[in-house]
């Protein structure tokens, strides 16, 4: 705090009347701001920080009124992990959420380019059904493709009828990508074919290594995407618990253990865990990726 | 491909060749993506619209029924008109909220100017929460008998309603961890807030502008297409607004199993229901994929319907990478 307060004190000291008024409240609006801005960093951690302090409460503390433990139960988190099933579901998540961004990434880039770069005949309009693709709900096309699945190819109580449809292309990876490849100055792509580079290894050698940022990007997202996703595990997943991901095992979770809210919050910090980890390894990536989403009008 | 036609000397048969390859060429680098528009895209919707006319259950033969399930859908399923109202509800509120808060914490970050890394690290890390263990955490943080919450507010005599077990509350409820979850929107208007000219702020200043003046006549106009973008995108995303509300409803309920058939969704009293949830309950609770389709169509008409809105806008999605 006091290492905070440092700053606007620190200014050399006013002279005139006018100035000493104006320093004044400049003075006054930094403390405003800044309290306002620890008042709202209270509202976004306060939640991580009652569910931590939860996750440590002994079973019988969980169930009282206490904000904070009186004895620190780390044990909570073994039993949490000793749980049948547990460490599946997290192979499983890893499985769905590594091998379905990999797929995504390789797919979709051919594509972005395409679409960043390339003159053809419908190109706005494939751009355009790009988008479509992105927003449509997943469940607008459920039935058809769970009986697809199902019925035609017997995938159900797996997760490949998630995986495999990433092996082509996902419209929101094609989009972002796109969006950061038309940023790339076309002379770079005419140098490449002046040198007397093919289309491929103009990709590969010129527009892969400007594009690593967009590319993180897109990783990352397609990675949380595949973490978080609720709805297709439940569909395609839930009759076989083997394949069951950690979002819908956690549910489960809290179903056998209902009134156990300390090992329910044990269990949910261990599936928010490692989505946070990710992001203090891929910060800026992650948020030049969001601002790219956003679209600069 | 425009400087073709001016070539004169090249004979028109190597130039069609020409045509011809790098029509080859595009349709190779687009192949992943139209093998998955076709199959996971154009193929299950043209299903949907075929299934909507049909009776199946999946275990006897497909048969048509003509508009039988349209009918059932809007004049007898007791869940479609609650839901639709729900979405209703969360458009004008929970949409509004969020673009105003979202706004609001993008301002308050680009005026902070001490530890602003660590300020906006923390606003911005409850929107990578999975949506299940975030909706879990909220369910505990608000539950009516133990939670923290409700503790905080009984301590100081504040009124401390049932949230996600009380009708009325388990909306707002909802909007709250929805504004939780900002950052999104947060970092998109911060971005657009350091875009606005600074010379604009400076010549307001020069005209006496007061703070509030400067807000609507400076920055409001200069980040609008950003607002209007958050707004649609906002509205399309309650269109599919699935996990939270499904989540909450189970939790406070106290009914969750695994493959629970016999969950009844929209708990407390049909007040967290959503179309998508419609779509799981007919198709997978009820087993009637025909009517299932038809609200599946409902979401599908809404969603585009605004996407259009989206892709019409001046400057829009396309362009906007085209600067």
């Amino acid at each position: 705090m006091t290492q905070l307060l440092d700053k606007p004190v620190a200014l050399k000291p006013p002279t005139s009347p006018a100035e000493r008024t104006a320093h004044r409240r400049a003075f006054l609006e930094w403390i405003a701001v800044h309290s306002l801005g620890i008042a709202v960093a209270l509202f976004f951690t306060l939640p991580f920080l009652f569910v931590l302090l939860t996750s440590l409460m002994s079973d019988s503390q969980a169930l009282s009124r206490d904000l904070i433990p009186h004895t620190w139960e780390w044990d909570n988190y073994r039993r949490v992990l000793d749980t049948p099933g547990f460490l599946t579901w997290w192979r499983n998540t890893l499985f769905y959420a590594v091998l379905g961004t990999a797929l995504t990434v390789i797919s979709s880039i051919p594509v972005a380019y395409a679409l960043a770069k390339f003159r053809f005949r419908g190109r706005n309009l494939a751009l355009m059904l790009v988008i479509s693709m992105m927003m449509l709900p997943p469940q607008v096309i459920i039935i058809p493709m769970y009986l697809f699945w199902a019925k035609q190819l017997d995938l159900s109580g797996t997760l490949w009828p998630l995986i495999i449809p990433m092996a082509f292309g996902d419209a929101f990876s094609i989009f972002l990508l796109r969006q950061f490849l038309t940023t790339i100055p076309d002379e770079y792509l005419d140098a490449a074919k002046v040198d007397g580079c093919g289309d491929l290894r103009t990709l590969l050698k010129v527009v892969l290594p400007m594009a690593k940022p967009g590319i993180a990007a897109v990783a990352l997202f397609q990675f949380f995407y595949a973490w978080n996703d609720y709805f297709g595990p439940q569909i395609y997943a839930s009759e076989n618990p083997g394949a069951w991901t950690l979002s819908y095992g956690l549910e489960s979770f809290k179903g056998a253990h209902h009134t156990d809210w300390n090992l329910t919050m044990a269990a949910t910090v261990l599936v928010m865990a490692p989505v946070i980890l990710v992001f203090f390894f891929a910060q800026k990536a992650f948020v030049e990726g969001v601002t790219l989403t956003g679209v600069k009008g | 491909m425009k400087t073709v036609s001016t070539v004169s000397t090249v004979s028109t048969y190597t130039l069609r060749a020409k045509h011809r390859r790098s029509t080859l060429r595009t349709l190779a680098f687009l192949s992943p993506w139209l093998i998955g528009f076709s199959v996971f895209f154009t193929y299950p919707l043209i299903s949907t619209v075929y299934f909507s006319f049909m009776q199946y259950d999946g275990f006897k033969p497909p048969s048509w029924t003509g508009t039988k399930n349209w009918s059932y859908v809007f004049e007898h399923y007791p869940l479609f008109w609650p839901a639709l109202r729900n979405t209703l509800w969360l458009v004008v509120i929970m949409v509004t909220l969020r673009v105003a808060f979202g706004l609001g914490v993008g301002l308050l970050i680009t005026k902070i100017k001490t530890a602003t890394g660590v300020f906006r690290t923390l606003f911005y890390l409850p929107y990578l929460a999975p949506p299940v263990a975030a909706t879990m955490a909220f369910a505990f943080l608000l539950n009516p008998g133990t939670g923290p919450v409700n503790s905080i507010l009984e301590k100081t005599g504040l009124p401390a309603p049932g949230w996600f077990n009380d009708p009325t509350w388990s909306k707002p409820a909802l909007t709250l961890l929805a504004l939780w979850g900002i950052g999104d929107l947060m970092v998109i208007f911060m971005a657009a807030l350091l875009d606005v000219p600074k010379e604009q702020y400076e010549a307001a200043e020069l005209d006496g502008a007061t703070p509030w003046q400067r807000f609507r006549y400076v920055t409001l106009p200069n980040i609008s297409p950003i607002v209007m973008f958050a707004v649609v995108t906002g509205v399309i995303q309650t269109m599919q607004y699935y996990t939270q509300p499904l989540i909450a409803g189970k939790v406070a309920s106290g009914v969750i199993q695994g493959a629970g058939t016999q969950f009844e969704p929209g708990y407390p009293d049909k007040s967290t229901l959503t179309l998508p949830q419609l779509v799981y309950n007919l198709g997978f609770q009820r087993f009637d994929y025909g009517s299932a389709c038809v609200v599946a169509l409902v979401l599908f008409t809404l969603s585009m319907a605004f996407t259009a809105l989206l892709m019409r806008r001046k400057g829009g999605l396309i362009q906007a990478g085209d600067r």
